[in-house]
């Protein structure tokens, strides 16, 4: 990490810790928005972070990872990720409005591709002001009132069904694809770093409470049983962490192609995003499961905070798609002589 | 961590690469399997006149460890025969750090020709994991040692020309602070090797040692301080020597039969699904095992100890590499239980030996439940529980 990007994850772990976190992510319920921290994260400046230097962002994914994972960190109930990646879609399609950079209107991707006019469950799609989707081979802009109003959901996300109704088509044909699968990959490495941070939490989380918890006059983190439950996690989590990272690292140099499967050579952009969704995916459901259960039956009551990770956890790794999906599209980028 | 390596690492990548291609034959592959020992002298002989193998030494001159893992990462994933290679320049590192000048004359040097080859004598027939409790005992008697007992998994001690054994020195005193530690001439009078034939292809031995006679300057590190020779060893060998990914190798064959392959229901095998579900995780398995290596490497070459990391990297490549091998082996069905030379033999046999060697790996080098205590101690900081 250079040190620009020491500062950026100072600025941001404290700026997730004291303003967002498990009080936030409860209060915000049910539509699943901070709609006040969201407020104080655009006076930061950091909804406009994503775009250009000549725009007033100049971050590159390297650096939003790091964002995005301080904001897995502490649950942020804020469409942070979304927001980034559909401003860059913007500032491209020479779209991106002053309300957007400011935060003052939210931004967001629909990241299924839209069947029958009705975009399904949009993450964002509750609150978000601009949506992009992809239909067809044409790129879209939603610019409806959003709802407001969610759909009560696993993760207390900001769900909603969007019809396609007032839109502009802002691309087609083959732009409209490259616009829209490079911003998909953006999201997949940026929502794979948020995983990333729930991960780590969730380790923390399980870490203290079972030096605390005392069983048979002792921590039941002296137990071997716990220790070796624990033990496998943070190995797994800074692997995702490494594979997000390199994700990132290869979307900042767009390297797009470098596949050498057998020699196990691979620094294609899409290839890299969708191995950390998987593999960040997996590993935020792991640690979540396992700190859950070292909790006890408290770790199963609404009053402790685990829950709020392990249900997040859900429902980000398989917003996207069901992982085995998610792998079957990776094995297409991998294996492409030969089509499933 | 950087991601792309510097312009000196991809130089020596290539000169690796090169020479895999150049002088690692299927003769020499077959032979290894054939005879059970994953190593070649001629093959160490010219890694070493190609100027390659100075670098395979931990710590050693100006090679830094992302080059050392380059070198045993490309010989694991062409499948080379590079155990041996491994535990001596492993013990060639230990010289360097350690050593006298009478070490470097004549072991290190001899090492560095790829003529010679070291054996690792910690474990016993009663103590594995618990390594500090040994009871091969060394006794001064004037100026001599002398040394009796047995020891376990002494693999290559037949190819070997020392042995680093780990003694007991001193039964009075609590058994970390009770160890010394040697380097044995295999030729010396009183040592005999017994084979230990295993489930797959590879050999393994059991050394004896009867009143075995060694001069003082075949010690390695002061009396009775043979843990912090042990230290030194661990810490130089998790993660960075091979043995992070195994699976490369393995879908390299595998990909090789489902190309081929025709499947039940229609088409290929490459066309299942299942089996491109399970190649596209296969191949985030092998991504995540070299990051986790790369950054141990990373670590050490900044001067860092890469212990915890190390021990990150070998549970996680150990662990997923014994998933892989079961997804594949039942892929393949019956011709997945066919080995080398028998007809049909799913991906020519190797689907059934990585199925034989997959349980070692979370065995040897530290067990994974070792590392497991290794991180929970070290990196949570969670109570000692033994």
């Amino acid at each position: 990490m250079s040190a620009d990007q020491e500062a950026i994850k100072d600025v941001f772990s404290s700026f997730f810790l004291e303003q967002t976190g498990p009080e936030s992510a409860r209060n915000s319920m049910p539509l699943g928005f901070d709609v006040k921290a969201w407020k104080r994260i655009s006076e930061t400046g950091a909804p406009g972070m994503g775009v250009s230097p000549p725009a007033g962002g100049g971050a590159s994914l390297s650096d939003l990872v790091i964002v995005a994972e301080e904001a897995g960190s502490q649950i942020a109930p804020l469409p942070i990720v979304d927001h980034v990646v559909a401003s860059r879609v913007l500032e491209k399609l020479d779209l991106l409005e002053e309300e957007v950079l400011t935060g003052t209107l939210v931004a967001g991707l629909v990241v299924r591709p839209v069947e029958n006019g009705v975009a399904k469950s949009v993450p964002t799609g509750a609150i978000a002001n601009r949506l992009i989707a992809l239909n067809g081979d044409k790129l879209l802009l939603i610019t409806d009132e959003p709802p407001n109003k969610s759909l009560p959901n696993h993760g207390d996300l900001p769900i909603a069904h969007r019809e396609i109704k007032n839109t502009n088509v802002v691309a087609e044909g083959k732009e409209a694809a490259e616009i829209f699968d490079r911003a998909l990959n953006e999201w997949k490495t940026l929502i794979s770093a948020f995983l990333v941070g729930i991960t780590r939490s969730s380790i923390e989380m399980a870490v203290n409470y079972v030096k605390d918890r005392h069983q048979f006059g002792k921590p039941i983190g002296s137990f071997q049983s716990v220790q070796h439950g624990l033990a496998d996690l943070p190995g797994l989590c800074d692997g995702a962490r490494l594979l997000v990272n390199k994700a990132a690292w290869s979307g900042d140099k767009e390297i797009s192609g470098e596949i050498k499967l057998t020699d196990n050579e691979i620094s294609d952009f899409a290839t890299l995003a969708s191995m950390s969704l998987i593999f960040a995916g997996e590993t935020s459901l792991q640690a979540t499961d396992r700190s859950l259960h070292y909790h006890g039956g408290y770790g199963f009551s609404e009053e402790y905070d685990i829950q709020l990770f392990y249900r997040r956890a859900r429902a980000w790794s398989q917003i996207l798609n069901n992982p085995s999906e998610e792998c079957l599209h990776l094995a297409d980028l991998l294996l492409k002589d030969s089509e499933g | 961590m950087d991601f792309e390596l510097s312009e000196k690492a991809i130089d020596f990548r290539s000169q690796v690469k090169k020479f895999i291609e150049n002088n690692l034959t299927s003769e020499i592959i077959s032979n290894m399997h054939k005879t059970g020992t994953f190593n070649d002298k001629s093959f160490n002989e010219a890694l070493a006149s190609e100027g390659l193998l100075a670098g395979a030494v931990p710590g050693y001159g100006d090679r830094d460890p992302v080059e050392l893992y380059l070198l045993f990462n490309e010989l694991e994933k062409a499948g080379a025969p590079y155990d041996g290679l491994a535990v001596t320049m492993l013990v060639a590192g230990i010289i360097n750090a350690v050593g006298t000048e009478f070490h470097h004359e004549e072991i290190l040097n001899k090492l560095l020709t790829g003529k010679h080859n070291c054996c690792l004598g910690y474990s016993e027939p009663d103590y594995g994991s618990d390594v500090a409790s040994i009871t091969t005992k060394a006794e001064k008697v004037g100026d001599k040692w002398i040394i009796n007992g047995q020891k376990m998994w002494t693999t290559m001690a037949h190819e070997s020309d020392w042995v680093l054994l780990l003694t007991r020195t001193n039964s009075e005193v609590p058994k970390h602070k009770g160890m010394t530690m040697f380097l044995v001439p295999m030729a010396t009078p009183g040592i005999e090797i017994q084979p230990v034939p295993t489930m797959a292809s590879e050999r393994t031995n059991a050394t004896f040692y009867d009143n075995v006679e060694v001069e003082d300057q075949w010690r390695l590190g002061e009396v009775d301080d043979g843990w912090s020779v042990m230290g030194i060893a661990l810490a130089l060998e998790r993660g960075v020597m091979g043995g992070t990914n195994p699976a490369v190798p393995l879908l390299k064959h595998v990909l090789n039969w489902a190309e081929t392959t025709p499947d039940k229901n229609k088409g290929l095998m490459i066309n299942n699904t299942l089996m491109r579900e399970r190649i596209a995780r296969t191949a985030i398995i092998n991504q995540v095992g070299q990051l986790l290596t790369l950054r141990a490497a990373w670590i050490a070459a900044t001067g860092g100890m890469p212990g915890v990391e190390g021990s990150m990297a070998k549970i996680y490549a150990s662990e997923e590499y014994q998933k892989v091998v079961g997804w594949f082996q039942q892929m393949a069905g019956a011709e997945g239980l066919l080995s080398f030379g028998a007809e049909d033999a799913a991906a020519s046999g190797w689907i059934d030996y990585d199925a034989r060697h997959a349980p070692v790996t979370t065995i040897y080098g530290g067990t994974s439940e070792i590392n497991r205590n290794n991180i929970a101690e070290r990196f949570l900081g969670l109570p000692r529980s033994r």
